[in-house]
């Protein structure tokens, strides 16, 4: 069986946060507890949507220590396959879902003499669950958290109340911006830095803290990808001597789990390699999109990460 | 079922001992007529009844003494248990796993009973009832993979998980087949796995490495690793070779049934979540050659591994200049018959030993 293990839980409160985003809680539905995790940690969400069976991965965002309920929080994508359309409009309160265990592939370095988050939107989620996790333990941490919009900023009232000192906010249109060099020019020595936001953001602090002199080691960042629709093809599994053919709005793993074929996965967002598959054959373009392989290994034409990348050519064969 | 504990020792008389009952459930490492390395893994989730495969932390005869015996070796060596600063967390997470499947799992044994906070444990095999403070290291006589660890059977490697690797940053290390966790602790995967032959090449780190790194909550691991032992020493570290090695010269014709022991290690790999450090708990099988003869299979199947091994092999597990008088003494336990596949003694269906 591939990914994590799953647990049967209960769709126990919805909140819509503002016009983007929505909180979603989960209890399991035999009424025990859940696994405690760590900050970071994301959840993989099961939604059965007709024929369609989806799995997002999602950041637990509530107290790693509270066994009794899971939240994460979901953007609407409008332009996107139908995942989070499907969570804000299908699912509802006494719902039955299934989600994976908590894996963690944005963990804190315990190290750490100082956590400097960086948040970009939707990507304030798994900060929330870190910080929890520090206040516990007197960690010590700042944020500096990016929004389009005030009106778009989830969580900013909460975490401003609550952590005054530790908290910055910068709003896009109000052409407030995070002034990194100077930011990364006043940390103390033993300082990490961690980012999750859109990719841009994401590029831009690894590149100013690479050119600044910090340590790759110390910079961590998270960003999953979802799957983006596209022209159908066609591939053939070697292993399984099956050929299948990936329609506009499934990923190519999407494909080769409903052709029934047990593929590897953890993330489903190009970010933990679990589902790297070689490629035996090809003839045609290879639509890269994770962030696993390398720009050599992109350009070699001899893996492919079926969870977010696609394929537009004659021919794909793959070892699976 | 209730265990009758031994009262033994692991050194000076070594009246250690294995029951009837413990040789027919030893986890024999083999499970065809030879050896090579491979990432053995297998999903850590019961087994057959009995087995030391069905808990999750097997506890047997040998428990309190073993407890006795470790920590006679902390009074001589304290560097035997270290805890680099930011593991603390992870001990509370080996500490909260232990107690809860233990009494869970032995509930006649170990109890916990938890309200908030504040944790009641009471371990009769060792006459424990303490309360305390979960995560206030200061309501525990030690820390807290110390304080757990000394109640536990095994080794303990607690690695971070960081930069794509595994760092050996905490442990409690008292009955290891010859490596030192003073000298490994801080190092990465690799680092620590240098000295072992033949495996590199075959890529079987980078490989094993992959694999480790995602081991996920709720789905632990486990393999079986093997070596040999003169005497049913616990302790065979590199800190006190000067006391054993000079042992393996003591080996006669005479008293090599008694004497030599196959030293099978059951690893298990469980994610810990809190930390989101990987605990691996390394326990310790010891049984001597003439237990092991009482089980037909295993007569034949070892005689045939110890034969057929690669040098290099027999040489890192340290009993290449033993290994003439191993196999004198073993082949009159190999008919030449067929083994079953599988590493289980299978006494009802395995033909006896032909004379």
């Amino acid at each position: 069986m591939s990914g994590a293990e799953k647990i049967a839980v209960t769709v126990t409160d919805i909140v819509p946060l503002n016009d983007l985003v929505t909180r979603f809680e989960f209890k399991r539905t035999d009424g025990g507890p859940l696994p405690t995790f760590s900050g970071g940690a994301h959840t993989v969400v099961e939604m059965r949507d007709g024929d369609t069976t989806r799995l997002n991965p999602y950041s637990l965002m509530s107290d790693p220590m509270d066994q009794s309920a899971y939240t994460i929080s979901v953007r609407r994508d409008d332009q996107g396959r139908g995942g989070s359309l499907y969570m804000h409009t299908k699912v509802a309160v006494g719902d039955e879902m299934v989600i994976s265990y908590p894996v963690n592939l944005f963990s804190l370095d315990l190290r750490a003499k100082k956590h400097l988050f960086l948040a970009g939107g939707i990507g304030i989620t798994p900060f929330l669950a870190q910080i929890k996790q520090l206040e516990r333990f007197n960690g010590h941490w700042e944020l500096h958290y990016a929004s389009r919009t005030e009106s778009l900023g989830s969580y900013v009232d909460e975490l401003t109340s609550h952590h005054p000192n530790e908290t910055h906010i910068y709003y896009d249109d109000q052409k407030q911006t995070i002034d990194l060099v100077n930011l990364l020019e006043g940390q103390p020595l033993g300082t990490h830095v961690y980012v999750c936001g859109p990719k841009g953001m994401i590029d831009w602090v690894r590149q100013t803290a690479a050119a600044e002199g910090w340590p790759r080691e110390a910079i961590h960042y998270e960003e999953f990808l979802a799957p983006q629709p596209g022209k159908p093809f066609e591939v053939k599994l070697a292993v399984s001597n099956k050929v299948i053919s990936v329609g506009e709005n499934e990923s190519l793993l999407e494909a080769m789990e409903r052709a029934g074929v047990d593929a590897p996965y953890l993330c489903r967002g190009g970010a933990c390699g679990q589902c790297e598959t070689n490629v035996i054959d090809y003839s045609g373009n290879f639509i890269h999109r994770d962030h696993w392989l390398d720009d050599e290994e992109h350009a070699g034409g001899q893996k492919i990460m079926p969870c977010v990348s696609r394929f537009e050519g004659k021919t794909l064969v793959l070892d699976r | 079922m209730t265990i009758q504990f031994n009262d033994e020792s692991f050194r000076d008389d070594y009246s250690f001992y294995n029951s009837e009952r413990a040789i027919k459930r030893f986890p024999f490492p083999f499970h065809e007529d030879s050896y090579m390395y491979s990432v053995n893994m297998e999903q850590h989730r019961g087994g057959p009844k009995d087995s030391v495969y069905e808990k999750r932390f097997d506890v047997d005869e040998h428990y309190v003494s073993e407890m006795r015996d470790r920590a006679l070796v902390l009074a001589d060596d304290p560097l035997r248990c270290q805890s680099l600063p930011h593991m603390t967390l992870a001990g509370w997470d080996l500490l909260e796993l232990i107690m809860v499947s233990k009494s869970e799992d032995y509930p006649d044994l170990f109890e916990l009973h938890r309200d908030g906070n504040t944790w009641r444990w009471i371990n009769k095999p060792l006459g424990i009832d303490d309360t305390f403070t979960f995560l206030d290291e200061a309501t525990l006589p030690y820390g807290p993979m110390e304080y757990i660890t000394r109640q536990a059977q095994g080794d303990f490697a607690v690695l971070d998980q960081r930069d794509d690797n595994l760092w050996m940053d905490a442990g409690m290390v008292t009955t290891q087949a010859d490596w030192s966790l003073d000298f490994d602790i801080g190092m990465n995967f690799f680092e620590w796995h240098a000295p072992v032959p033949l495996a590199h090449e075959k890529g079987i780190f980078v490989r094993a490495l992959k694999f480790l790194l995602n081991i996920q909550q709720g789905a632990p691991a486990r393999r079986l690793n093997w070596t040999m032992t003169v005497n049913p020493l616990l302790d065979t570290s590199p800190e006190n070779y000067h006391k054993w090695g000079i042992q393996k010269t003591t080996l006669t014709p005479e008293n090599i049934g008694a004497k030599q022991h196959l030293r099978v290690e059951l690893q298990t790999f469980f994610r810990l979540p809190r930390s989101n450090a990987l605990v691996f708990p390394i326990r310790c099988y010891l049984c001597s050659f003439q237990d092991l003869m009482t089980v037909p299979k295993w007569g034949r199947r070892l005689h045939r591994v110890v034969r057929d091994l690669p040098v290099e092999l027999a040489t890192y597990k340290g009993f290449i200049a033993n290994r003439p008088m191993m196999l004198d003494y073993l082949e009159n336990f190999d008919d030449g018959l067929p083994t079953s596949p599988g590493i289980w003694p299978d006494l009802e269906t395995e033909p006896p030993l032909k004379t």
